[in-house]
C-alpha cells in the first residue's frame, strides 16, 4: 500500500526503519521536517534525539555515537553542511560509519532557501582537510529518498565511511506516493567500536591522528583501497541513451525529471535525446561516457548551478564529445522548454 | 618479606608519557586513572582526548579512547553517552581547547545536563603549539603571542571558566583544584573521584578544573612553575567548589 509523503518525512521514517538509533541536528530550512519528525519518533523507537547547539556540535555528536557503534544520522542544508566539514573530515579519518543528509539550498553564503545543486563540489570533493571521499547518493523521487536511506546506512557500515544523501530542497518539500518497503540491515563486524566493553575485548581507540609520516601514509593508502572497492561495487547510474540518440543529457536529482520532459518534447519533433542520470555522484560513473551508442554527437549537462557536475562529465568524456552546459541558479528552476531549446541550439549549431 | 607500598595504576597503560619534565599532565592522568580503578569502572569507560598536549591521552588511559577535534570533545562525549548511558565517559581538555575554541560545546553540554565528566586542565597557555596566549593567560603574562605581556586593553581579562560554568542551571558539580603540592594533589584526587561518582549515580554534568603548570611554555624550572600556580594563578583563579546541586542543603553556588 502506498502512502503520500514528503521527501523529508520519508527520509526520517526510512532512517528509523533502517535502525538509526541516534539523530543529532540543528534547525535550518529546508530540512526542518527531519529533526521535527525525529524529535517526535526517535524516543518511541528506542533511539536518541538531540537538538545540538550548532551543526558543528551535531556532526561531533555523530562522531561520538558512530564511535560507540550505533547507526546514526544528521541532516542539514547547505550553509549548515559547510559547518559540518571539519567533523566529516575527522569521521573519514577515523573510519566511522554514519549517514549525512543535505537538503540543499542555494548559495554561496546565506544565499537563499530555494532549491539548488550548487553543493556538488562540497559533496563530492569535500570541504574538509585531507585526502578523503565519501559515497554521495542523489535521489530523484521520494521513493528513491526512502530506498537510498536504507542503502546509505548499509554502505556506511560495510565500508566504515560516512555516506551523504544529497537532494534539492524541492524534493525534501515535495509529496509523492511512497511504498514503504523495508529491508533488513547488512550484518557487519563492529568489534572496533569504543563502546566501553574493554572487560570483554582489548581496549579500542578511535582516532584520525598519526604523527608518523609512514603510518599516516599507510592509513591513507588503505582508505583509498576501500575507495577502490566502493567504486567497483557501489556505482549507480541510470542510462537511457539508446541507438539513434544524437544528444545525451546528463542530469541528477529532481532536475533529471525535468530533463525527461524535455526529451519527450524533442522526440515529438524528431530530435532524439537520452538521459544519463548518475545516482552516485561519488563514485562517479565516468565509464558511461566511453560506451555510448555511435549515434551520439553531443553531451548536454543540465544542473541547478553555474556548472559543477559538468567538470566530472568532461573528465568522463575525455574530449570525445563536445560537452555543453545549461544551468539555472539562485533558486531558479529550469522548465523542460529551456532544456529543449538548448538542445535545438546545439543540434542546429552542429549542422 | 617486602611489601608493595606503591605501584603504577593499572588505569594507565605502559606507554611512556609524552609530556615535558615538570608538566602536571602526568599527575592528573594518574589521579584520573586511580579514580576509575577505585570506582571499578575502568573497563567500562571511554576517554575522550582533545587537541593539545594531551592529544595522545588515549594512548595513556587504559580504557577505550576517542580523539576529538579541537574543542569538540563535549559534543563527542554527548554523542557517546547518549547512546550508551550505562558506560562512563569523560573528556580531558586543556584551556585552549575548552575555554577558547570549544566554548559553545562545553557550555551547551552543561546546559543539557549531559551526564559525563570533564577534566579541565588550566595551565594558562597553549602548550602544544608553543606557549601562545590563551583566554586564561594572566594579565602581563608573557607568551609567544603576547611577547610584552597580556594587555587588558586589547585582550580583556582572563576567562574564569569554573565561575562561568557555575551559573549553568543544569550543571551538577563544578570545582576548581590545583596540583602544585602534595596536599592539593590529594584534594584534586578527591574532587575527580567525586565527579565520577556523580556520573555513576546519574547526577549529571560534572567538571573539575585543575590548575596546572607548563614549565616549558612559562619558561620556568618545574619548582618555580609549581610556585607560580600558587602565587600567580591561584589569586586570580580561587580554588573551591563552585557548584554542587546535591550538596547538603545547598543548591549550587
Amino acid at each position: 500500500m502506498k502512502v503520500l509523503m514528503k521527501g523529508n518525512d520519508a527520509i526520517s521514517e526510512a532512517a528509523i526503519q533502517a535502525g538509526c538509533k541516534a539523530f543529532f541536528g540543528y534547525p535550518i530550512t529546508p530540512q526542518n521536517e527531519i529533526p521535527e519528525y525525529m524529535s517526535r519518533k526517535m524516543e518511541a523507537s528506542g533511539g536518541v534525539f538531540v537538538q545540538a547547539e550548532s551543526e558543528v556540535g551535531a556532526i561531533n555528536m555523530i562522531y561520538g555515537a558512530a564511535s560507540a557503534g550505533v547507526r546514526c544520522m544528521t541532516t542539514s542544508s547547505s550553509p549548515g553542511m559547510a559547518l559540518k566539514q571539519e567533523g566529516i573530515s575527522y569521521i573519514c579519518g577515523a573510519n566511522l560509519p554514519c549517514v549525512i543528509v543535505n537538503v540543499a539550498r542555494c548559495g554561496p553564503g546565506l544565499g537563499g532557501i530555494l532549491p539548488a545543486q550548487s553543493d556538488y563540489f562540497q559533496s563530492t570533493r569535500g570541504g574538509g582537510n585531507g585526502d578523503y571521499y565519501m559515497p554521495v547518493f542523489a535521489p530523484s523521487t521520494v521513493q528513491e529518498c526512502w530506498d537510498l536511506v536504507f542503502h546509505a546506512f548499509d554502505v556506511a557500515d560495510k565500508y566504515r565511511t560516512p555516506t551523504l544523501i544529497l537532494l534539492e530542497g524541492l524534493l525534501g518539500q515535495m509529496m509523492e506516493p511512497l511504498e514503504m518497503t523495508k529491508r533488513p540491515p547488512v550484518t557487519v563486524d563492529k568489534s572496533w567500536c569504543t563502546d566501553g566493553n574493554a572487560d570483554k575485548r582489548p581496549r579500542n581507540v578511535v582516532t584520525s591522528l598519526s604523527l608518523y609520516a609512514e603510518v599516516l601514509e599507510q592509513m591513507n593508502i588503505d582508505r583509498f583501497k576501500v575507495y577502490e572497492e566502493i567504486t567497483k561495487n557501489e556505482l549507480m547510474v541510470e542510462n537511457s541513451v539508446k541507438d539513434g540518440d544524437t544528444v545525451a543529457i546528463v542530469a541528477y536529482g529532481t532536475p533529471s525529471r525535468i530533463a525527461l520532459n524535455a526529451i519527450e518534447e524533442l522526440a515529438a519533433e524528431g530530435i532524439n535525446a537520452g538521459l544519463i542520470r548518475p545516482i552516485t555522484l561519488w563514485p562517479y560513473p565516468y565509464e558511461v561516457f566511453q560506451n555510448l551508442p555511435s549515434s551520439v554527437e553531443h553531451i548536454l549537462v543540465a544542473e541547478l548551478s553555474m556548472g559543477q557536475m559538468v567538470e566530472d562529465v568532461r573528465l568522463g568524456v575525455e574530449g570525445k564529445y563536445p560537452v555543453h552546459f545549461y544551468g539555472r541558479t539562485g533558486g531558479s528552476i529550469f522548465e523542460p522548454s529551456e532544456i529543449a531549446a538548448k538542445v535545438r541550439e546545439i543540434v542546429k549549431g552542429a549542422k | 618479606m617486602s611489601k608493595v607500598v606503591y605501584e603504577k595504576s593499572r588505569g594507565l597503560t605502559d606507554a611512556p608519557l609524552t609530556y615535558c619534565p615538570g608538566c602536571s599532565h602526568g599527575i592528573i592522568h594518574k589521579l584520573v586513572a586511580e579514580s576509575l580503578v577505585e570506582l571499578d569502572v575502568l573497563e567500562n569507560t571511554i576517554a575522550i582526548a582533545p587537541v593539545g598536549c594531551s592529544v595522545l591521552a588515549y594512548n595513556f588511559f587504559n580504557c577505550d579512547g576517542v580523539q576529538a577535534a579541537h574543542g569538540r570533545a563535549p559534543a563527542v562525549a554527548t554523542g557517546i553517552k547518549r547512546v550508551i548511558p550505562d558506560k562512563i565517559v569523560f573528556t580531558y581538555q586543556g584551556d585552549g581547547d575548552l575555554a577558547s575554541i570549544g566554548t559553545a560545546e562545553i557550555i551547551h553540554a552543561a546546559h543539557r545536563g549531559d551526564n559525563f565528566t570533564v577534566i579541565f586542565v588550566n595551565n594558562a597557555t597553549y602548550g602544544m603549539t608553543g606557549g601562545q596566549m590563551a583566554p586564561t593567560t594572566l594579565i602581563n603574562q608573557k607568551t609567544s603571542t603576547s611577547p610584552y605581556g597580556r594587555q587588558e586593553a586589547t585582550t580583556g581579562k582572563p576567562i574564569k571558566v569554573s565561575e562561568l560554568m557555575a551559573q549553568i542551571p543544569s550543571a551538577a558539580y563544578i570545582e576548581r583544584v590545583s596540583v602544585h603540592d602534595v596536599q592539593h594533589i590529594a584534594k584534586t584526587k578527591k574532587a575527580i573521584k567525586k565527579a565520577f561518582e556523580y556520573q555513576i549515580e546519574g547526577k549529571g554534568f560534572s567538571m573539575v578544573e585543575v590548575l596546572a603548570s607548563c614549565p616549558i611554555g612559562w619558561n620556568m624550572p618545574p619548582v618555580e612553575a609549581a610556585k607560580f600556580i600558587a602565587g600567580g594563578l591561584m589569586p586570580y583563579y580561587p580554588l573551591g567548589c563552585y557548584r554542587d546541586i546535591h550538596a547538603e542543603g545547598g543548591s549550587g553556588a
